[in-house]
């Protein structure tokens, strides 16, 4: 059987990847997805923690593993509808150029 | 399964009245009739009163906290305490902005506010990580909606869309975090994790990289260092009763959701790592939101930088990790509660008449409307710390902390805050009595529910000030049960 230590440095390169793109794009877009694979990192190490260690005693892994999948739907649905209303205002998506507020 | 019982129901009060109430508001968007929209900054804010009459009466906790519903809520003082918080703010916000000319008469911004508001209610009871990330979602989702929800206004947009982005990134960082908490520990219960956490002999060091991780996300909340980049675009950009509302019960809520786990899941005491680590925030939350505020011309975004060293100020009180500096970070919440609301209620109603939140826009306001003026000098010396002002008793309270988990450094660098702060605050003061106007300007009525809610917070910030032994009995005995 593959070991748990795969997964979770599994978890941690697919993490550190959504990381990387958080802070390198530029695109609104594909810094949401950045976002989706950080939370997707974090349900692979709840699901995978709960299968070798814990699947006998509790059902907290599986059960939070669900509820970041809602969450992160409902989050990228406001995400996309809140691009869609920049584009609409600003005809952008790129982060650098959403800049008329700083000091 | 143990059996239900009437106390299940009492504990969940704030949730359901909150939830009836976002039912009535939906109806109210889908009747899509005109005339009832003028009505319901104070149909909001009656609901949310009515809410808080009802929990204050019958949802005071026992006096042992019990953990209900499965063990995912903790029914105790802090968690009551910050439901009235919430909903006490809940319904100042709402009366502030019946004024805001854009949200105002937007059923959509009453029906987020309290599907917010149920969010951040259960923030400050959850006694489980599920719970905790679903309530954090919940309270997140809609304010995220809420900053953009002027769709047509560029500032608007853009603060909501920086909005989303940070939040959805610091939150999938704690989320990592609790995820590897829930490995080490093998639980997701936040009481009993400290045991867990050692018995599973875990390193040290990979369980402080959860911790930090968590941490990170709860920075965000409170806009701390190192999240802090996203509160001066957002409250300059978001409508200005939900800057108000971020600023305050926002970060209510985050402070004890944060004090939550750092005691039992992370195990804070004084004179542990902890203490250093969350002294360094805040001294740098201090010194970055103060220094940074000298500078600005938009009053918004000043109360931004502000509210950062604000965040650090309370920080002072939470890294003192004694029960003294939690109660002292408690009532520093209360007195911020009250005050920065009557700044951003003063500033949206300048805003109102004049369409403008730039620091000249307030010149010559002592003249236009001295009791105005007056008031705003009243809540900008409070959050400068002057007694007997709220912001004073409550500086005291976190300084003496410091000194007494023996960090005379921390409290001698919040004195020098204290002292930084003072110059943009007077600044303001200054622009307002001493310079010239710059034309004439239309001064409207006040209406009357508006001024009953000002002067709500007023009284407020002079009682925190003045007498303050009731609420800090209480506060202390909150904080106890944490």
């Amino acid at each position: 059987m593959i070991p748990l230590y795969w997964f979770l440095v599994l978890s941690a390169i697919l993490f550190c990847i959504g990381l990387y793109a958080v802070i390198t794009r530029r695109n609104t877009i594909a810094i949401l997805m950045g976002i989706e694979l950080m939370l997707n990192a974090a349900n692979i190490n709840l699901i995978a923690f709960w299968r070798y260690l814990y699947a006998g005693s509790n059902l907290d892994g599986v059960i939070f593993a669900l509820i970041v999948f809602a969450a992160a739907a409902a989050e990228v649905a406001v995400g996309l509808g809140l691009i869609l209303s920049a584009y609409r205002s600003k005809e952008t998506i790129v982060a650098n150029d959403l800049d008329t507020l700083k000091g | 399964m143990p059996a239900f019982t009437s106390d299940m129901l009492t504990s969940l009060i704030p949730e359901t009245g909150l939830l009836v109430l976002a039912t009535l508001l939906l109806v109210l968007v889908l009747v899509k009739n005109e005339k009832f929209y003028i009505h319901l900054d104070w149909i909001t804010a009656a609901g949310f009163t009515l809410i808080a009459v009802l929990a204050f009466i019958f949802g005071r906790p026992a006096e042992e906290p019990r953990l209900l519903w499965g063990e995912m809520i903790r029914v105790d003082r802090a968690g009551y305490l910050l439901s009235l918080m919430v909903l006490v703010g809940g319904a100042l916000t709402a009366v502030f902005a019946g004024t805001d000319v854009t949200v105002g008469k937007k059923p959509e911004f009453y029906l987020l506010l309290t599907l917010a508001s149920i969010g951040l209610v259960l923030m400050g009871t959850s006694a489980n990580l599920i719970m905790l990330y679903l309530a954090i979602e919940t309270a997140a989702i809609p304010l995220y909606v809420l900053a953009g929800i002027k769709y047509r206004d560029a500032w608007s947009v853009e603060s909501g869309i920086k909005y989303l982005l940070f939040g959805g990134f610091s939150s999938a960082i704690m989320l990592y975090g609790f995820s590897l908490l829930y490995g080490f520990a093998g639980t997701t219960k936040i009481y009993g994790m400290v045991d867990a956490l050692r018995a599973s002999g875990t390193p040290l060091a990979a369980i402080i990289l959860a911790a930090i991780m968590v941490l990170a996300g709860f920075t965000f909340k409170i806009s701390a260092i190192p999240f802090h980049f996203w509160a001066p675009d957002v409250y300059q950009g978001a409508p200005t009763p939900v800057a108000g509302f971020l600023s305050t019960v926002s970060k209510a809520a985050g402070f004890i959701a944060l004090a939550r786990i750092l005691i039992n899941a992370l195990g804070v005491e004084s004179g542990n790592v902890w203490m250093i680590i969350l002294a360094v925030i805040s001294a740098a939350s201090m010194f970055i939101g103060n220094l940074l505020a000298i500078p600005q011309k938009n009053l918004k975004r000043m109360i931004a930088y502000s509210s950062i060293a604000q965040a650090g100020y309370i920080l002072i009180g939470v890294a003192s990790g004694s029960e003294f500096g939690f109660s002292a970070a408690i009532y520093y919440l209360v007195a911020y509660l009250v005050t920065n609301l009557a700044v951003f209620a003063i500033i949206n109603w300048i805003e109102y008449e004049t369409g403008s939140t730039e620091i000249s826009t307030f010149a010559g306001l002592n003249r236009r409307e001295p009791g105005l003026a007056l008031l705003l000098m009243i809540a900008l010396l409070s959050l400068g710390g002057i007694p007997p002002l709220a912001g004073f008793f409550a500086k005291v309270l976190v300084f003496g902390a410091a000194i007494q988990s023996g960090m005379v450094w921390l409290a001698i660098l919040g004195i020098i805050n204290s002292v930084i702060a003072l110059y943009y605050y007077l600044r303001v003061m200054k622009v307002m009595y001493v310079d010239e106007p710059a034309g004439s300007i239309k001064v409207d009525k006040l209406p009357v529910v508006w001024t009953v809610a000002l002067a709500v917070c007023i009284i407020g910030i002079v009682l925190l000030g003045v007498v303050y032994s009731p609420w800090y009995n209480f506060i202390t005995l909150a904080a106890m049960g944490l």
